[in-house]
Parts: structure tokens; sequence; C-alpha cells
């Protein structure tokens, strides 16, 4: 369990080191995540050392995003003052992204395992 | 007074946002609905009880961002399911890199036509184009392009909840039903939070978000400059 926190803290410290050195657009724990793929790849670390912290944070993501979505209210003025095309597009936008990813993913998939859309 | 003592120390943020997602939990367990989705409900109560009681944002942030901060670990532990359906997930690496490629091409049109044929302000239609990016990538594209960071951060929070809350079930909806489809489609719409949601429906479907999470980041990076210099030109 601490081994494998460990490892996960010190895989985004290297991804985040690397972000910052040569000031790359993509964040720390998202290099971080790379990282930990190539070294899995790689045999370089065991994937024994992390399943048991991995399904913890894993399984309880979603309440981590809590306390970001509670920090919405500091910038409730900024939204109420061009409210309108602020919530119509991000709603809207957010249903048209998912349907155009799926529909294309899906159509694109080999057909090994498709087992048909219901009512599409 | 000993109130104000009590809310210099994380333990008011995190208690409070553990016992409030509990409770969010087993209400939704109980009602079964869409709509009663323990973090949406969450942060909506506690924004709530944090207006009524007149209490500041930074005190209930205290412990809220030692929260968040497990957030970093989070992302980075995706590897190990990514790891461990590699081979499932391989065999789709074309309709999984030209989803996300239509997916972050559709959401910067979208919002961002959208937003503008409804007399958004520049700033507005700005802070909008990553709002499907997840959080530390959007903010340093708005720096770049020139929008709100803040208003941005909020919208990609926004942008996450809608997605988790309905992602699932719009997907089966409009007949996707393959996991790895339901997945990348939440993923790259809802980043993070949606990745939340689907690790909870789907392993393969959370594992795919959570790539299409660093997918969509990417090209996002790298498309939007390209189509504000194409829209320059007009």
């Amino acid at each position: 369990m601490v081994r494998g926190l460990t490892f996960l803290l010190l895989f985004q410290f290297s991804g985040e080191a690397v972000s910052r050195l040569f000031d790359l657009p993509i964040p720390g724990n998202v290099l971080g995540m790379g990282f930990l793929l190539l070294g899995l790849t790689t045999n370089l670390v065991d994937i024994k050392w992390f399943e048991e912290a991995a399904e913890l944070l894993l399984s309880n993501m979603a309440l981590f995003f809590v306390p970001a979505g509670v920090g919405v209210m500091v910038y409730g003025d900024l939204i109420a003052a061009e409210w309108l095309p602020i919530t119509v597009a991000t709603v809207l936008s957010t249903f048209v992204v998912m349907a155009v990813t799926g529909k294309i993913a899906q159509k694109l998939e080999p057909s090994a395992d498709d087992d048909g859309g219901e009512d599409a | 007074m000993m109130g104000e003592k009590m809310l210099e120390t994380p333990l008011f943020g995190i208690t409070l946002t553990l016992v409030t997602y509990l409770l969010s939990q087993k209400l939704y367990r109980r009602v079964g609905k869409v709509w009663a989705n323990p973090v949406l409900v969450s942060i909506v109560s506690i924004i709530m009880l944090l207006q009524l009681f007149d209490l500041e944002y930074r005190d209930y942030a205290r412990g809220g961002d030692i929260l968040v901060f497990l957030l970093g670990p989070s992302v980075v532990a995706l590897a190990i399911p990514l790891y461990q359906r590699r081979e499932e997930i391989w065999k789709r690496k074309r309709p999984i890199m030209m989803g996300v490629f239509a997916g972050s091409l559709a959401s910067i049109l979208s919002a961002c036509g959208l937003a503008w044929i409804l007399g958004g302000s520049r700033d507005v239609i700005l802070s909008l184009a990553p709002k499907s990016v997840t959080t530390p990538i959007a903010i340093s594209i708005v720096e770049k392009i020139g929008g709100i960071a803040p208003l941005t951060a909020a919208l990609v929070v926004l942008t996450g909840c809608i997605g988790a809350v309905c992602g699932p079930e719009f997907c089966k909806r409009i007949g996707i039903t393959s996991p790895v489809a339901t997945g990348l489609a939440v993923g790259t719409s809802a980043h993070g939070i949606g990745t939340a949601r689907m690790l909870e429906v789907d392993r393969l479907s959370g594992a795919v978000s959570g790539l299409a999470i660093g997918l969509n980041g990417l090209m996002t990076t790298f498309l939007l400059p390209l189509l504000m210099a194409i829209a320059g030109h007009w």
C-alpha cells in the first residue's frame, strides 16, 4: 500500500519535473501516467506494487473532485455575467462531443465484440 | 473564538466533504436517479451550506485542497487499468485516435460557435474553447490564447459534472454501446470527472476514458492555436 502510493507520487514527481524543465504543455500527472505505463511495459516496475493503492485512489476518484467543484462558487459572478451563452454552449457542446467521439470510435472499432446499437 | 480556530485546520473541509459525500452516496442508492449523482449533490450541498452559514471558500479549501491533491496520484494510477487492458486498447488505437481527434475538434467548434451565436463576448468564447480538457491543461491553453483562466476552471468542472451525470445514459440512448467507445466519449468530453464516473461503471471504459484525458489535452493544445490562426485569416 505505502509502496504503491510512494511510487505513484514518484512517477507524478518525475512527470512534474520533466513538464516544468522542458516547459511542456502536458501537466505533470498526465506525463506521470505515461511514464508509469512506460515503466510497466519495460518491466522497470512491477504492477503488483501498485494494484492496492491504485484501486483505493481510482475507486474514490469522484470524491476528490468535490472540493474542485465547490470552487466554482467563487466564480459565480463571472458565470452570471454572461450566463446564457455560457450555460447553453457548455451543456450542448458536452453532449455534441460525446456523440461525435463515441459514434466515430464505435464505427471504426473492430467488429469482434460489437453487439450493435440498440435504438440508433 | 472557538469556531474560527476550528476553521484554521484542514479538519473542517475534509470532514464536511466526506460526510456530505457519504450521505449523497446513500441518497443516490436510495433514489437511483441520474440527477442524484453523488458528486453533483455533494458540490451543490456544500456550496449551499457554506453560503447558509456565511463561511468563506478559503476556510473550506484548507481541507478541500488536500482531497484535490489526491487527484494527482489518481491520474498517474490510471496507468494501471490501461496496462491491464493494453491488448484490447492497442487493437483499437485507430478508432481511439480518430474518435478523440474528432471530439477535440467538435468541442472547440461547438462551444465557441454556440457562444458566438448567442452573443458571448470574446473573453467568454476563448474561455470556453478548452472546456473539455483536464483543468491544468485547460488553464495553460487559455493563458496562451487569452481568456479568463478562473472562468475556464469553473467551466471545465461544469462540463465534467454534466458528462459524469448524463454521459453513460446518453451514450446508451444514442446507440453507443461498446465499452471502449463509451469510455472514450465520456473521457474526451468530461475529462477526469467523467473518468471517475466511468471507473464506477466499467473498468475498461474507465481506462479508455483516462487515456482520452491525455489525448484530448494534447490534441486541443495543438488544434486550438491552429484553428485560431485560420479564423484570424478571415
